[in-house]
């Protein structure tokens, strides 16, 4: 008797426990709680600030791969585009390849970038084993004899090929730049194009801010002589409108947004503002910076909008390029800026013993001026605000920024040698990449005939 | 779209004998055949090939030589060559899924080995156009769980750009083309059963 009441009590509380959790998960699932319980494993360093946010990436309750497959769009489609992917999608829809996609699905992005498997992340986070590209390539050798002999497992090799964005790498871009010297005749980065001022120049004495939203002396002037004011840019044009109910103490990237929508929209792509990416189901609080995945400095006051950077009032361009990054940044690459000789150049241009667009900031590279469309088709030079979109795989860096002021064949060195990266590019490439030689070789040994051109 | 299942229909209808040269089949009742359709697709796509290579690139390229035209046109700032003009809009078709159809330029003298015949049907598709002139070739094949009627038509060299573009070459397997040549066939698929 005594052994069946324990037994019908322990059933009771099995019973009782299981409910209970999952009343729990069923709420966290539905019910618009954290999710991270059923995060499977530790997210990727690309995705794990907004990791919280499972719907993000797989919808409305787990809405299956095709969800999957539009979040991972959503977010790097245009990326994509712009880059010229060298294995868009559209490769492989065409039935003629439906052998090949029994090998390797290309078709699906998590095929080759998995996420939650921390054990199996290699570079670029590929999650195949670094091989994948024999899966359609395993004949190369025929069409390229000088790849004879080389491994599948060196494709990717810092030089060679990247799967999506070959650029910078294909045959006749390399042949374009064979002879090229370290440093080039008249190295100058390119300079933004001047937004068109809102109005006429303003003085401290017509800012509009109401009465009851005094301030200080030094935001005066800070206001005052800052690029806002010379173009005309006034109090309420950032904080508000004419109430004064509707003043705003701290504008929101959104403020920003009316004019510098096309910085703002690269921000929230990128590693600063994916936070506030619109694709998340609710904006997330600015990442801490005993959070992030870099070394960053113990006071370091995080990412929360374009003022982290620029400074309110001021706006301070010479700031943001380099302080602010410093001000957070403590990697090593980041601590080596100062006594690097692209620091030298930037010291040189901000004391006016060198041209515009002579130094080299940290912005220069991780915030390159890049040519954008505007409105009406004409090219505008605009500093490219999603800092990741060139940072991996490096190579990216090649056509932006390095090909600037270096020839291709220290670039290609340069890029490949990590120590020589952690130094902030301070001494010499300690390596060499073969492949302007294998270039070399190819057009020695199979000229172009006359006004032929070469295969990408 | 066209309905899939009207295609499936067609096939099976006896009256719709597909042959390797395909012959002027008549239209199921109240539709079309997938080689009618094939056929008044691959019209479309040869005329506007023809009309870019002949009125846009030969003229400004070789006969006014105001523009070059570039496998590299967005980094020389020059024309698309006639086969990219195709092949993007191939690409456009292929990510479009209601479309129906996909459709790619193949060789059996390719420039990109890429653009080589892969399937069965490809490979025994060109060598009939390349052997057998003003003929098209016509079949069925599964691919991937999916059954298709297979169209493919000789791509001939209109224009002197083509054949100098060709024979010129770097990556060229063949440098002997002249104008009139069957230099690569465009296959054509339409699904007509299967997953």
């Amino acid at each position: 008797m005594a052994s069946s009441t324990r037994r019908t009590l322990i059933w009771g509380l099995w019973l009782l426990l299981s409910a209970g959790i999952g009343l729990a998960l069923g709420y966290r699932l539905l019910g618009g709680a954290e999710q991270t319980v059923f995060m499977p494993g530790e997210m990727s360093y690309a995705h794990h600030q907004f990791g919280v946010d499972c719907q993000a990436c797989h919808g409305e309750a787990f809405a299956g791969g095709e969800a999957l497959q539009a979040a991972c769009l959503d977010c790097h489609g245009e990326q994509m585009r712009a880059r010229d992917d060298s294995h868009p999608r559209s490769k492989f829809t065409d039935p003629r390849n439906a052998a090949l996609l029994t090998r390797i699905e290309a078709r699906e992005c998590v095929t080759c970038h998995l996420e939650h498997r921390p054990e199996i992340t290699g570079p670029m986070q590929v999650t195949l084993p670094i091989d994948f590209c024999a899966n359609c390539h395993q004949d190369i050798a025929t069409e390229r004899p000088s790849h004879e002999g080389l491994g599948f497992a060196s494709c990717a090799d810092a030089g060679c090929h990247n799967y999506h964005d070959n650029r910078a790498l294909y045959e006749d871009f390399l042949l374009a730049h064979l002879q090229e010297s370290p440093v080039l005749a008249d190295p100058r980065l390119p300079v933004a194009t001047a937004i068109a001022p809102h109005g006429p120049a303003l003085t401290a004495m017509a800012a509009d801010h109401p009465p009851t939203h005094a301030l200080s002396a030094e935001q005066f002037a800070a206001w005052a002589g800052s690029g806002h004011a010379a173009g005309g840019v006034n109090c309420r044009d950032c904080h508000g409108g004419e109430a004064d109910l509707e003043w705003v103490a701290e504008p929101a990237p959104a403020a920003c947004e009316s004019c510098h929508g096309a910085q703002v929209a690269g921000w929230r792509l990128g590693r600063h503002g994916m936070r506030a990416h619109e694709e998340l189901s609710q904006p997330l609080p600015p990442l801490a910076a005993a959070d992030a995945r870099l070394p960053m400095a113990p006071d370091a006051p995080g990412t929360p909008g374009c003022t982290s950077c620029h400074r309110a009032h001021d706006f301070d361009l010479v700031h943001a390029r380099v302080e602010a990054c410093l001000g957070c940044h403590a990697d090593p690459h980041s601590r080596s800026y100062a006594d690097s000789p692209h620091a030298a150049l930037w010291q040189a241009e901000r004391e006016g013993r060198a041209p515009p667009g002579s130094g080299v900031t940290c912005a220069s590279c991780h915030l390159p001026v890049v040519e954008r469309a505007g409105a009406e088709g004409e090219a505008r030079w605009l500093a490219e605000h999603n800092q990741s979109a060139h940072l991996r795989p490096n190579e990216q860096f090649i056509r932006p920024v390095c090909l600037n002021c270096h020839g291709m064949g220290f670039t290609l060195d340069a890029l490949a040698d990590e120590a020589l990266i952690e130094r902030n590019f301070t001494g010499r490439p300690a390596g060499h990449v073969d492949s302007l030689d294998m270039v070399a070789a190819r057009l020695r040994d199979a000229p172009t005939p006359a006004g032929g051109a070469g295969t990408p | 779209m066209m309905d899939r299942s009207l295609f499936a229909v067609a096939l099976a209808t006896p009256a719709l004998l597909l042959t390797a040269c395909g012959g002027g089949e008549p239209a199921a009742e109240g539709g079309i055949t997938p080689k009618q359709m094939a056929d008044a697709l691959h019209a479309v796509m040869e005329a506007d090939r023809t009309v870019y290579t002949r009125r846009v690139v030969n003229r400004l390229q070789n006969k006014e030589q105001v523009i070059q035209a570039s496998e590299h046109f967005e980094d020389d700032k020059a024309l698309p060559l006639p086969a990219q003009m195709f092949r993007f809009g191939a690409e456009m078709v292929a990510e479009n899924e209601a479309a129906g159809f996909t459709y790619s330029l193949q060789s059996l003298w390719p420039i990109n080995d890429q653009n080589a015949p892969r399937t069965e049907a490809e490979k025994t598709g060109l060598q009939f156009v390349a052997d057998n002139p003003g003929e098209n070739y016509y079949t069925t094949e599964a691919l991937g769980g999916t059954e298709y009627f297979t169209a493919v038509y000789a791509d001939t060299a209109v224009a002197p750009a083509c054949v100098t573009c060709h024979n010129d070459h770097r990556d060229t397997p063949r440098s002997d083309f002249e104008i009139g040549d069957v230099m690569g066939g465009v296959v054509l698929r339409i699904p007509v059963g299967g997953s």
